[in-house]
């Protein structure tokens, strides 16, 4: 058999075989399946009640007897505050508000409760607001002028494609979820495999393994056939948790519904996915091989592979920028600095449509430096390898690459 | 043809030269002992020959060709700084191993077994490599190094860290491989075992060759005018030597520069003196090296 490919069958075996592999591999979607039944259970358990809720109020101020159902609520008028904090001491009411005789001059209402509140539970607020203004209002203006004072708009806002048409993809918060999880997905699988490729590499160093190898085979077939093999082994690993997203979307759409109903995946995610995945993991190989080559141990390998891995989850601690404004400049130079583009184009993409040029760029730039990392991985390699004890100074590297 | 043929090979890493000029030739159905004082260059040789360093200048001829990835699998290799993938079992490494010397996976198997009963080690078959001793572990390593039924073997250091027992096992194995037919060069600093082993050897030291040739040839060349003697009795007086060396076991006689040991011989004979033992002084290899070595860095 090809010495390639049975280096490849190797390393797709060893790291398919991690158990650290497997538990990444099956876990996302599990939880994602536990998530979706604890939500079902919840929502079961957490439907409001049928009865109505009383609730009392003291009105000083004069005018406010109409209107004393709300929804679910009902609004007992007392005669002072006394009478009221009886009711409420005797919990004949949960609570009471007290509309003051300068109300309409200050607008000022006080509620008490015995309940420890971090704010009013927005029901209550809205059900206390809808009370006094029906009141106010009653008579003097028509009931449809009421109801839009209460309720005053509903924004729908359609998004138009470039010839005028209606976008096929609506945007909203449905459409981010997809690009959030392929964004985590796409961090983790890169991190995990271009450091499964590190630690190979540079156990095989530090075990002495290397020279043995390299008596077999070529370094040119060593790296090739270890590339592919945890590049595979990783591709598999995306691939199970994308197919997993559809099925598991619906099922939380129709046994949860509410806003998991809305959520979309935009069009070109999925073969992007792939297509960044297959990219970003070539470059961290590349950046892999090189560290390995001139590292002493794994761990000092480990080290030196975060300072640019960091660059893969660095979209994640800036993401509440990334809503405000999608289409900075700022996160265009980060969706095409390879490093940080993979995850940075998914998060992108759920909140704006990224242009074609960017896309473009990305892409571009990510191969580049996947033929340039190549070429500069490829002479550490050979130069380094065999190299034990001490790592050499980034002096000692960079005379090295310039001197050919 | 010869099973190694170096040509006026070259090699220097940027102010350091490693190999100056070097040429030799290892033959078939010879163990070959390549030994040197520590940087002598013994390693970059080995490299170049292996193909994992590349010459700057001269040739490289392994079995009669330069060393490709399609002939790669005429040479088993044992280097001096080995290792093996702790977490894999000793079958699972040495059946990958192997098959990356394209062996067919299920004869790599059945050959192993073999060499590990052969080895004492069949017990350990299914341990993980980091379940065993540093010493068994060497063993696993020779074993990779020659399942493939090499022409050419080439052992950096192959008994540090092994039992005398085991030891003895491996010099066997070495033996036997050289009987096949094989070539086998020995890198080592033990020079009771260069001695034991080798047939020819090259000693390098600043990457040029110093001693270069048959074992008995060159230990003649730096055999000294001198004889060693068990004996009972006084020796008194002999003709012809000019210095007595006493030690604990024998007496060394020096002799003048056209005194023979046969003269001394018949003067010790005719005096009555009992001889237990009376042999040529030869210094050994281990003498010879240290002379050499010594000569070299003064």
């Amino acid at each position: 058999m090809n010495r390639v490919l049975l280096i490849f069958k190797h390393e797709f075996r060893q790291t398919v075989g991690r158990t650290g592999f497997i538990i990444l591999t099956i876990v996302p979607p599990l939880v994602a399946l536990l998530a979706i039944g604890v939500s079902h259970a919840i929502s079961g358990i957490s439907e409001p009640p049928a009865e109505a809720t009383g609730i009392g109020y003291v009105d000083e101020a004069g005018g406010f007897e109409q209107f004393t159902t709300q929804g679910n609520l009902d609004f007992i008028p007392f005669d002072t505050p006394e009478a009221a904090t009886q009711a409420l001491v005797d919990k004949d009411i949960g609570e009471y508000f007290v509309i003051p005789e300068d109300f309409v001059s200050t607008g000022l209402i006080r509620r008490y409760t015995t309940q420890r509140e971090l704010m009013p539970p927005a029901a209550t607020t809205t059900a206390i607001k809808n009370f006094i203004s029906s009141n106010l209002l009653s008579g003097k203006v028509p009931e449809t002028t009421v109801t839009r004072v209460e309720e005053p708009l509903t924004l729908v806002t359609i998004t138009l494609t470039a010839t005028g048409a209606v976008a096929p993809e609506q945007g909203g918060p449905g459409n981010l979820v997809i690009p959030i999880i392929v964004g985590v997905m796409l961090a983790v699988s890169l991190t995990f495999s271009s450091s499964y490729l590190l630690q190979g590499l540079a156990a095989e160093k530090e075990n002495r393994l290397m020279e043995i190898l390299l008596s077999s085979v070529s370094t040119r077939q060593l790296v090739t056939g270890k590339v592919m093999g945890i590049g595979s082994a990783g591709l598999i690993q995306v691939a199970i948790w994308v197919a997993t997203v559809p099925p598991l979307l619906k099922l939380a759409s129709s046994s949860v519904g509410g806003f998991f109903s809305t959520i979309q995946i935009p069009p070109g995610l999925i073969s992007l996915a792939i297509l960044y995945f297959v990219l970003g993991y070539l470059l961290f190989a590349v950046l892999s091989i090189g560290i390995a080559a001139v590292s002493t141990s794994v761990r000092e390998g480990q080290t030196l592979a975060s300072i640019f891995t960091l660059w893969v989850i660095a979209p994640f601690w800036i993401w509440s920028l990334i809503m405000l404004a999608p289409n900075s400049p700022a996160w265009v130079v980060l969706s095409i600095f390879p490093f940080s583009a993979p995850v940075m184009v998914m998060l992108r993409l759920g909140l704006t449509g990224v242009p074609t040029w960017q896309l473009a760029a990305s892409i571009a730039v990510l191969v580049l430096c996947i033929i340039g990392g190549l070429m500069l991985a490829a002479k550490l390699l050979r130069t380094y390898v065999l190299m034990y004890g001490k790592r050499p100074s980034f002096g000692e590297i960079m005379r090295n690459l310039r001197s050919g | 043809m010869p099973a190694v043929e170096v040509s006026h090979v070259f090699k220097s890493y940027r102010d350091k030269v490693a190999v100056d000029d070097l040429s030799f030739f290892v033959s078939r159905n010879e163990v070959f002992g390549l030994i040197g004082p520590n940087g002598a260059g013994k390693t970059t040789t080995i490299r170049m020959m292996m193909d994992i360093v590349k010459p700057d200048s001269g040739t490289v001829k392994i079995l009669g060709e330069k060393l490709s990835e399609a002939n790669k699998h005429r040479l088993g290799y044992l280097p001096e700084e080995r290792g093996l993938y702790r977490k894999l079992t000793v079958m699972d490494s040495i059946v990958y191993l192997a098959s990356l010397k394209g062996m067919d996976e299920r004869l790599a198997e059945q050959r192993a077994n073999e060499l590990l009963s052969e080895t004492g080690m069949l017990t350990h078959s299914r341990k993980r490599i980091e379940e065993l001793s540093k010493g068994m572990g060497q063993i696993i390593q020779f074993i990779i190094t020659i399942i493939h039924n090499p022409e050419l073997i080439v052992m950096d250091e192959p008994f540090s860290g092994l039992d005398p027992v085991n030891t003895e096992i491996l010099k066997k194995m070495l033996i036997n491989l050289r009987n096949q037919g094989k070539a086998v060069i020995l890198s080592t600093h033990q020079m009771n075992q260069v001695e034991e082993l080798c047939d020819r050897i090259l000693m390098i030291d600043g990457g040029h060759a110093v001693l270069y040739g048959r074992l008995s040839e060159i230990k003649a060349k730096y055999r000294s005018n001198s004889v060693i003697i068990d004996f009972n009795g006084e020796l008194g007086q002999i003709a012809g030597v000019i210095e007595k060396r006493t030690t604990k076991n024998y007496v060394e006689l020096v002799l003048e520069e056209d005194a023979t040991p046969r003269q001394v011989l018949e003067q010790l004979v005719s005096a009555g003196i009992v001889i237990n033992r009376f042999e040529v002084a030869t210094p050994s290899l281990n003498e010879i090296f240290v002379k050499v070595a010594g000569k070299n860095h003064e």
